[in-house]
């Protein structure tokens, strides 16, 4: 194709390079939307007609979400520790978990193993929000409630994290953990030094996939979790974006819009490379 | 059987397990003993099987336990057989006359639409060169990582319905509308702008799991089939690209059907009502969410779970077939 591509020169490439511009600047145009729409000033805001680019850009929408949330109960700060602690700690733990599982899964031959792997595969295709009734019994029968437990235990029963891990450890080749136990070394070793460094295109997408999910989850606050403190940002800006009505509304949800974006963004811009190699081994088969 | 037995069987030789014990006993033996033998296995299994358990088998289990009798949440469940479901296609005129249609026509347009467009856009980045695929990537990428506030607040920015609304806004000044339109609240534009909306996050894991998979495919099969009489690149996707990433496709499908049916949330954030104006866009998550949340019919409501397990099942079968017969190796 690249040959193909070669010969019939640049002109099939300039006409594809500027139709796919045309459908990335559309895809684009709603954040970029969003980025402007956080530093508008009220009058920019509510302007008719309506911009997208700000012309004079402010830090007052900031200014006022973290004014509207001192005033509350709750400090917006306690919202923002509680999304990035529940964060790490989900992201870490899925990290260990799917890794171990899948190395596991992938390397070891033991009883049950085609049965795990069977409901692994068939879980992939369930929402979780399926299950929300019965999940919320689970949770409220282990006395879970209003602790971070119930925000991070369900993120590490993660099929697609596990799946994507078992595949990628599938292609590092057998013989590295034989010549490995050859020359004495424990499971553990082989694990830590082997495995682990190899795996790093795989643990970049799982924690990318998981802090997306983590991140944007408002089930575990919405569901389990009683006392406000307990809440995460996520759950606290859609609170806010359906409750604040009128002018400070709208400023508020601009310039939350974007703090819930950025992370995310951030995160995929480091390791969106590590990710599609990852994807090159993702494959059912 | 006690586990103090089957330990000692382990460390002591094989000779202490009785040639004369039945058979049942020894394979029972020898089964433990392999599992004690990949104790280590096990262990390092043991914290994601666990939360898998509690937080997916078990609820799964219960949803369809639940689903079978008639539970308020404070009252012990009571048994009452398929009721629910007798009920649900009998009874529940929101169901069959709104839910049903709209989860199968958001289905089947979002579904195959977004798998499609996926696949066509990272085909069409695919044949850019190296250096500036990233950015194409990124662009077709981000709106699948905008959370639902960003949603709300852009798109009902949009197609808000007053005389600021970006839609109404454009469509006044050319001419083609007299007054504003409600968009989000009138029934017969809600499901479209759905559809729309839906379609633009839907590049997500999938779309880059096809950017993978163009990258496996090799390169030299292309010269072999411009031998075998392959002329245009049309031929080219769908004899050598599609059959040779068929993994990745289907791995992509897989995430299109979640995506798909649990996208429910959409019109809640679009138009900031639980339930839309007429039903126009409830989707069965929609209803899931009514009867748990709204009338606490946990019986019920774990039913119409059911129902969507039941269905994305039968999604998945479908592509499998789909996709499994052609090229088997």
């Amino acid at each position: 194709m690249i040959v193909n591509l070669r010969r019939h020169v640049s002109f099939s490439r300039i006409v594809l390079i500027v139709f796919l511009s045309a459908i990335g600047l559309f895809m684009l145009l709603p954040i970029i939307f969003l980025f402007n729409h956080a530093f508008k000033p009220l009058n920019e805001l509510f302007l008719f007609p309506p911009t997208i680019l700000v012309k004079e850009p402010t830090l007052r929408n900031f200014e006022q979400l973290l004014l509207h949330s001192s005033a509350g109960l709750v400090p917006f700060t306690r919202y923002l520790f509680n999304s990035v602690l529940i964060a790490a700690i989900s992201v870490a733990a899925v990290i260990l978990g799917s890794t171990m599982a899948g190395y596991v899964l992938s390397k070891h031959r033991f009883h049950f193993k085609t049965a795990i792997m069977a409901a692994i595969m068939i879980s992939l295709m369930f929402a979780p929000e399926t299950v929300q009734i019965p999940r919320y019994l689970v949770i409220s029968g282990l006395g879970m409630t209003n602790t971070y437990f119930a925000h991070v235990l369900p993120f590490i029963a993660s099929p697609v994290a596990v799946f994507l891990m078992k595949q990628f450890i599938d292609q590092i080749p057998e013989s590295l953990t034989e010549a490995a136990k050859l020359d004495g070394a424990s499971e553990m070793y082989i694990f830590m030094r082997i495995m682990i460094p190899l795996t790093a295109p795989a643990v970049a997408t799982v924690s990318i996939i998981t802090f997306q999910a983590v991140y944007l989850d408002v089930e575990a606050s919405t569901l389990y979790m009683k006392k406000e403190t307990m809440k995460t940002l996520a759950y606290y800006v859609t609170a806010l974006t359906a409750n604040v009505p009128g002018v400070s509304g709208t400023s508020i949800a601009a310039a939350v819009g974007l703090l819930m974006f950025l992370p995310n963004l951030i995160m995929f811009l480091i390791f969106q490379r590590k990710m599609i190699q990852t994807m090159l081994h993702s494959g059912v088969k | 059987m006690e586990p103090v037995p089957h330990i000692e069987s382990v460390t002591s030789s094989k000779a202490s397990v009785k040639p004369d014990s039945p058979r049942y006993i020894r394979r029972m033996r020898q089964f433990l003993r392999e599992c004690w033998r990949d104790r280590l296995s096990y262990l390092f299994l043991a914290p994601f099987l666990l939360c898998f358990a509690l937080f997916i088998i078990v609820p799964v289990v219960m949803a369809a336990l639940l689903s079978v009798t008639t539970f308020n949440g404070f009252e012990f469940p009571r048994f009452i057989g398929f009721k629910h479901f007798i009920n649900m296609l009998t009874q529940d005129v929101v169901f069959m006359k709104y839910t049903l249609p709209n989860t199968l026509k958001f289905a089947i347009i979002v579904g195959p639409g977004g798998y499609i467009l996926s696949f066509i856009f990272a085909w069409l980045i695919h044949q850019l060169p190296k250096n500036i695929r990233d950015y194409f990537t990124l662009a077709l990428y981000a709106p699948s990582m905008v959370g639902g506030v960003a949603l709300s607040v852009v798109w009902a920015a949009a197609f808000s319905g007053d005389r600021v609304g970006y839609l109404n806004n454009i469509l006044l000044r050319l001419g083609l509308i007299d007054s504003p339109h409600l968009w989000l609240q009138d029934p017969k534009y809600l499901m479209s702008i759905m559809i729309l909306v839906t379609l633009w996050t839907s590049m997500g894991v999938g779309f880059l799991a096809m950017l993978g998979g163009l990258q496996t495919v090799n390169t030299e099969l292309y010269e072999a089939g411009r031998i075998d009489g392959i002329k245009n690149s049309l031929q080219e996707v769908y004899y050598i690209t599609i059959p040779s990433m068929k993994p990745q496709m289907l791995f992509s499908g897989v995430m299109a059907i979640v995506g798909t049916l649990k996208a429910g949330a959409i019109s809640t954030q679009l138009t900031g009502l639980t339930i839309t104006p007429q039903y126009a866009g409830h989707l069965i998550t929609n209803h899931i969410d009514d009867y748990a949340f709204l009338r606490y019919e946990w019986g019920y409501a774990s039913a119409l779970s059911v129902v969507l397990l039941v269905m994305s099942y039968g999604l998945m079968r479908l592509i499998y077939l789909l996709f499994g017969t052609r090229g088997d190796e």
